[in-house]
């Protein structure tokens, strides 16, 4: 494994085998009535949040201290940073006070790189604007084959914001890394001009692509992105793209429906989907902690095993 | 005035001979010179080259003498090579006035290294709605001839069309920032295979192919002379080209980043970071298929000239995350050695030519006399020797440029300025400045 897992492109195949591997073993562990293990104690993370993310906070947060890390959470509101301290300064501070990894999320594409320029620790990119967001990539990765199986040939449908997405961008990146055959759709305008290079299909046809997918992920749209003429309506699109309940009997039996939250109901996707019985979107958020235990523990825990010997 | 013979230089790379530099002009040239009381330079293996002559400067002063000021950039410019540099008119107050212009200008006289000849803005405040008072800039003591919103785009097809027209009555010339508004809104480097990876927002070559596809169209049609900014894309070569068929005033600038430097390094760059800002500029770095096309156009003439967009920044607008920081990177100091790199090095152009891209026809681009000259008998003694068999990392503290964000730290590239001649004096001996 590289040093900080900043982009999904990190990882080779054995790297995020060993990822999602090691998350299967910690995630018994999580199911146990004492969820905590010693394997990184003594050591310091920090979860370095400059946008607004509860849900990849929390879970971050969870997973260092069942690892038994020292967590500081560093959220820009209220803090330095909101009076105008740049990320070299915050960086600088947090190398002081000995962090051993950092969470960051950020709203500047590249802002995780910036900071691994400027700190010892190990890096962890939770989301840095349109670019990346790996350990989503993961979470989503090892639900995919807790349901599928291996994933080596399996069809996984992308659906929405592909241009704005990080979850996108991460996610082509992992499932090509495993053998996954990834098929976006999307409007045009949501795609980016160099589509054709990466890793993946693209399709405009969401019908069509349907029947032959073995899970399907919906993306968020924001409602401002109509403003910026990259669709009419909301309505339009949703028409279009949205997995509406008709969209949904057209899926195989075994496909899964999955959804990198937060969720706009009744836009990309209906709500009777997002609750039925195939979706995967609560089951995602658990299986957060179980892959980012495993992310902190492979590149911050060194050569100790992550189940010790006394367990 | 002293007197200066200059021993074995190689004028445009030919075989040595001395120049005898009397008065400030060149009194004489030929093999064997002696000259009674002269101070002898030996320039056995240097390049003798007029004085380059910069079309695209930005010397920061007034407003952000933090990065830069009239003194450090003209030193910079001399140890770079240069006895004239345009001034851009994105400073604080913009130089869209008699006196701001006035003020830059006599600020370049006093301080000695190198002629300066302040660029004004075309319309008030650079802000694209009204014309500025160009005739009193003309007019004024700093003799405006080039006029530009630089930083920012004429992007109002009626304004661009009067100011085209306007400047005519005084032989001026627009130097259009060529870049649609609308399409690059909040835009961060080049649209393309990298910036879809990197999720940052693109830049399209067609935000800059499509303003200079209608400025040659209104040059054309008002039959005014139309100067292009920093063409970075291979399809501004071509539309250029097309213009120039056309037998339109048109001519064109390409900076020495955009003949070197790849939309690759904001991936990673040659000291191996990613998203590190000092590869942030605008127009933005391109693709090699648009490295290789301006290389072309410079070669085969369709590109006029080479002019540096030298951009100090402060560390702080570079320490940042990319989005935050800002566009820009110096280049005086390093021009004359990229060009090498990318144009001779590569025998895409001799040194005849070098001279012609970045003296002669800039200094008729500006309309400026006494610049960009041959070296021969009578000519003003702007000269530069140039050692191109040295070789070195760029070592930005070495700059006499107050700001640091140069993209070459680190980097071999080759050739130095040995010496620089401004109308006889030296302003720069030995790679030092005087």
């Amino acid at each position: 494994m590289k040093r900080h897992l900043i982009s999904a492109a990190d990882l080779s195949r054995d790297d995020a085998l060993l990822v999602l591997d090691t998350a299967e073993e910690l995630a018994r562990v999580s199911s146990r009535s004492v969820k905590k293990l010693p394997t990184l104690r003594g050591r310091t993370v920090v979860n370095l949040f400059f946008e607004d993310s509860t849900r990849t906070r929390i879970s971050f947060e969870a997973a260092a201290k069942r690892l038994s890390a020292d967590v500081i959470n560093f959220s820009a509101k209220g803090s330095s940073v909101s009076k105008g301290e740049s990320l070299k300064d915050t960086a600088l501070t947090l190398e002081a006070m000995g962090a051993d990894g950092v969470v960051i999320r950020h709203g500047a594409s590249g802002a995780p790189y910036r900071l691994a320029d400027w700190v010892n620790g190990n890096v962890v990119n939770a989301g840095d604007g349109t670019h990346e967001h790996p350990t989503q990539a993961l979470l989503d990765a090892f639900t995919m084959r807790r349901h599928l199986g291996d994933l080596d040939g399996r069809r996984i449908t992308i659906v929405g914001d592909v241009l704005h997405s990080r979850v996108a961008r991460s996610n082509v990146l992992l499932l090509s890394t495993l053998g996954a055959q990834v098929t976006l759709v999307a409007p045009p305008t949501l795609l980016p001009v160099s589509v054709g290079t990466w890793p993946c299909e693209v399709s405009y046809d969401l019908d069509g692509t349907l029947p032959k997918s073995d899970a399907v992920m919906m993306l968020r749209v924001q409602r401002e992105r109509m403003n910026a003429a990259y669709f009419p309506t909301v309505r339009e699109y949703s028409r279009r793209y949205g997995l509406s309940a008709d969209r949904y009997a057209h899926l195989p039996e075994h496909a899964i429906v999955m959804h990198p939250g937060p969720m706009n109901r009744g836009v990309e996707i209906a709500a009777e989907v997002a609750d039925s019985t195939r979706s995967t979107i609560v089951e995602q958020v658990g299986n957060g902690v179980s892959v980012r235990m495993a992310v902190l523990y492979l590149l911050l825990g060194g050569s100790e095993p992550a189940i010790g010997a006394g367990e | 005035m002293s007197t200066f013979l200059i021993k074995n230089a190689r004028i445009l790379g030919g075989e040595p001979r001395d120049i005898l530099v009397r008065d400030g002009r060149i009194a004489e040239v030929g093999t064997g010179l002696a000259a009674e009381g002269a101070q002898t330079v030996e320039a056995a293996g240097l390049i003798a080259l007029p004085g380059l002559v910069d079309l695209h400067t930005h010397l920061r002063e007034p407003g952000r003498e933090d990065n830069e000021t009239v003194l450090t950039g003209t030193q910079a410019a001399a140890k770079g090579g240069f006895t004239a540099v345009h001034a851009m008119a994105n400073t604080d107050p913009v130089a869209d006035t008699a006196g701001v212009v006035e003020q830059v200008w006599r600020l370049g006289r006093e301080h000695g290294y190198c002629d300066v000849h302040p660029v004004g803005a075309v319309t008030e405040g650079i802000a694209g709605k009204r014309l500025a008072e160009l005739g009193a800039m003309a007019d004024s003591a700093a003799n405006v001839r080039v006029f530009s919103d630089d930083g920012h785009c004429v992007s109002d097809a009626v304004i661009m069309r009067r100011a085209l027209e306007y400047v005519k009555a005084f032989d001026g010339v627009v130097a259009q920032h060529a870049q649609e508004p609308r399409l690059t809104e909040g835009a961060q480097m080049n649209e393309g295979e990298v910036s879809d990876r990197l999720g940052l927002r693109g830049w399209p070559a067609v935000a800059e192919e499509a303003i200079i596809a209608r400025d040659c169209l209104l040059a054309g049609h008002v039959g005014s002379r139309l100067h292009v900014c920093h063409v970075s894309t291979a399809g501004s070569v071509e539309l250029i080209r097309w213009a120039k068929g056309k037998g339109w005033n048109v001519t064109a600038e390409v900076t020495p980043h955009h003949l070197f430097l790849t939309d690759a390094c904001c991936e990673r760059s040659p000291a191996g970071r990613s998203y590190d800002p000092l590869y942030k500029v605008n127009p933005p770095l391109r693709t090699r298929a648009d490295v290789d096309a301006v290389r072309a156009g410079l070669a085969d003439g369709t590109i006029d000239c080479v002019a540096t967009d030298h951009a100090p920044h402060a560390v702080e607008d570079k320490e940042t995350e990319w989005a935050d920081a800002a566009m820009g990177m110096i280049g005086l100091e390093t021009a004359l050695p990229v060009v090498q790199a990318a144009m001779v090095d590569t025998g895409l152009l001799d040194w005849a030519q070098v001279a012609d891209r970045m003296s002669a026809r800039p200094a008729e681009i500006g309309r400026l006399e006494g610049q960009g000259r041959p070296l021969e008998p009578g000519s003003p003694a702007n000269i530069t020797l140039y050692d191109p068999e040295y070789r070195a990392q760029v070592d930005a503290s070495s700059f006499a440029s107050k700001s640091r964000n140069t993209p070459y730290a680190g980097l071999e590239l080759p050739g130095r300025v040995v010496a620089t001649f401004l109308r006889g004096r030296p302003t720069v001996l030995e790679g030092k400045l005087v």
